[in-house]
């Protein structure tokens, strides 16, 4: 079989023009979609960065699934079964419960586990969510009539079907698909809350003693942002599922903190960050049609190689520099030494 | 730069203590790492906390700022319980309980100490940048405001956690072992601004580790190992037979203890 053969044809009409002209009724929800996820996803997880938490991104997106179905069956019996899709505000508030109760309970027994044991706190981490994330897929395939969730969706998410799902209307206005709109309200609360609370974070997150010295009490301050990290991922899964929500956390918070020096510059190179990628990989998947959210992630972490590519050169040419300035005899003491070690 | 502002200088029944602690017991996975502590420091006072490693020095500080949960006794601030109190005390952590790679210029680190007088959802004000500039610049650091605190040395960061302490603008100040891992030169102008501080009649507890300079640094000495050992008045407690009952048979110490005792005049038993 030749090799070529299994890269599709590039067609510039189809690939680049179309979705910004004909196609764009239906492909700018799914850029908007991709944008807004990204956005909220990476103030998040620049949070979770700075406080060396990274991992409890992965944790609560997978411990979220055990949440969600105890919410939806919990619903099912209270309000009885859903009959149509009309009930989208029913069902995001049920979503919303769910996420926020696993991923307090999740921060709460991970917490506890490592506190109260000599169990180090990634491997709480690690049995946490594991066990959660399996408590999960047996209530999904166990109640299967009462919880309308689809694990391969819950993992994956389906960017693609976001067009197609039903218009949120507000006083006779179509604002648009449900999903979009309540990712641009999360998205929206994301940033106001950044910038209202940013003093509090920042300190926090830096400097945990002073913060509590001043009265800001960290571990509160934590737990709010594990809630909000609930609310942001379970408003994300529909589109880019469990799997990708943990790269869109991480990877523009990663990339910006390579090229930026302070916060202000970093949060806001983490939204050019997910505009670029978001574009980059909507033309991406139009041409290899293969899952956009997966093809958005993958423009997201080409960004990120090509930041650390640039960040460990230039690191690479400062040094020899100021080794240039170090007269020699020292400098040849200094490669012996290192030669020993 | 002399003549302080003249402040009470002694404590009178109705006015409390800086700081009041009875009885104080804080447990780590229920071991006990300090046992039963009162102290009652007067106001405008330098006081020097010194103890063997694990003696609880830090421990207390903590527990005194919030930071470390008390298992048992109390804590007051000018009277009053931390909570309420907080915006009269200033902390300076050891320098490395932070991560010096977080994306903040030194500027932003000194604005932190204003936040706890800002206030939520509130920007720092005009004001604030003044204060912390010159706080910044009481430390000589000022050159430095816009540097990303990753490309500082140990002793310029010491100076960074001092300006900001600065800022605090507070009465009572806990500093975590101001003097670890810094150059001479960052050290002396510690020790100044540190008295200068006290001069304008703010009470300091400083964590030290050093015992030579002990007794030169503060005007008063806690000497502390899991319990009180002592408490009172440099000259009174820095002596040979109470130091040996701080730091036990750990005899390396004890000769730097003689020769340090010696020195200053003090008679070896």
């Amino acid at each position: 079989m030749n090799l070529a053969d299994l890269i599709p044809p590039f067609d510039i009409r189809s690939v680049l023009i179309d979705p910004w002209t004909t196609d764009f009724p239906e492909k700018g929800w799914i850029l908007l979609m991709g944008f807004l996820t990204s956005v909220a996803c990476g103030w998040v997880g620049q949070h979770l960065l700075l406080r060396r938490m990274a991992l409890m991104g992965d944790a609560i997106s997978h411990s979220i699934l055990p949440g969600l179905a105890t919410a939806f069956l919990v619903a099912s019996f209270l309000f009885g079964q859903r009959t149509d899709s009309s009930h989208a505000a029913r069902d995001s508030s049920v979503m919303l419960v769910g996420a926020i109760g696993a991923g307090w309970i999740t921060t709460l027994l991970i917490g506890m586990l490592h506190r109260r044991s000599r169990i180090k706190q990634d491997a709480a981490i690690g049995i946490v969510f594991a066990t959660l994330f399996a408590i999960g897929v047996v209530l999904i395939t166990l109640f299967a009539d009462h919880v309308d969730l689809d694990a391969d969706c819950v993992l994956y998410g389906e960017i693609g079907f976001v067009p197609f799902q039903p218009t949120l209307t507000a006083f006779g206005i179509p604002l648009g698909p449900v999903p979009v709109t309540r990712m641009a309200v999360v998205t929206l609360l994301t940033v106001l809350a950044t910038l209202l609370f940013y003093k509090e974070l920042v300190i926090s997150s830096f400097d945990a003693g002073l913060a509590t010295s001043l009265g800001i009490h960290a571990p509160t301050v934590h737990l709010l942002l594990m809630g909000w990290l609930s609310v942001v991922v379970v408003s994300a899964f529909e589109s880019v599922g469990a799997i990708l929500v943990i790269a869109m956390l991480i990877v523009p918070g990663a990339t910006a903190s390579l090229v930026a020096a302070r916060l202000p510059t970093l949060f806001t190179l983490i939204v050019v960050h997910s505009a670029i990628s978001t574009v980059v990989g909507l033309h991406l998947a139009l041409w290899l049609d293969c899952s956009i959210a997966g093809a958005m992630v993958v423009a997201g972490c080409c960004l990120f190689t090509i930041a650390w590519a640039a960040h460990v050169l230039l690191r690479a040419r400062d040094q020899r520099h100021l080794s240039a300035d170090i007269p020699p005899s020292s400098a040849s003491e200094e490669s012996t030494s290192t030669a020993l070690t | 730069m002399t003549a302080p502002p003249p402040t009470p200088p002694t404590a009178t029944p109705e006015t409390p203590p800086p700081l009041e602690i009875h009885d104080l017991t804080v447990a780590y996975h229920r071991r006990p790492v300090l046992w039963g502590v009162d102290l009652a420091v007067p106001a405008g006072k330098l006081v020097g906390i010194i103890g063997p490693n694990g003696a609880g020095k830090s421990t207390l500080i903590k527990a005194c700022m919030g930071v470390t949960p008390i298992a048992g006794g109390w804590v007051r601030i000018f009277g009053a319980p931390l909570s309420r109190a907080h915006r009269r005390v200033g902390y300076v952590p050891q320098r490395e309980s932070v991560d010096w790679d977080f994306p903040v210029s030194v500027m932003d680190v000194v604005l932190m100490g204003r936040y706890g007088k800002i206030g939520l959802f509130r920007r720092p004000s005009r004001a604030d940048r003044d204060i912390a500039r010159a706080c910044l610049d009481k430390v000589g650091m000022l050159p430095y405001a816009n540097r990303q605190i990753a490309n500082l040395s140990g002793g310029q960061q010491q100076r960074v956690f001092l300006a900001r302490a600065l800022a605090q603008e507070s009465d009572l100040y806990f500093m975590d072992e101001p003097f670890a891992g810094v150059d001479a030169a960052t050290e002396a102008a510690i020790v100044t601004l540190l008295h200068e501080l006290r001069d304008r009649g703010c009470t300091i507890l400083v964590v030290h580790h050093d015992l030579p300079t002990a007794r030169n640094y503060f005007d008063m000495l806690l000497l502390l190992n899991l319990r009180r050992v002592a408490f009172g008045p440099t000259d009174e407690v820095f002596t040979y037979e109470l130091l040996q009952k701080t730091y036990g048979g750990r005899l390396t110490i004890l000769s730097e203890v003689a020769d340090a005792v010696r020195q200053h005049g003090g008679s070896i038993p």
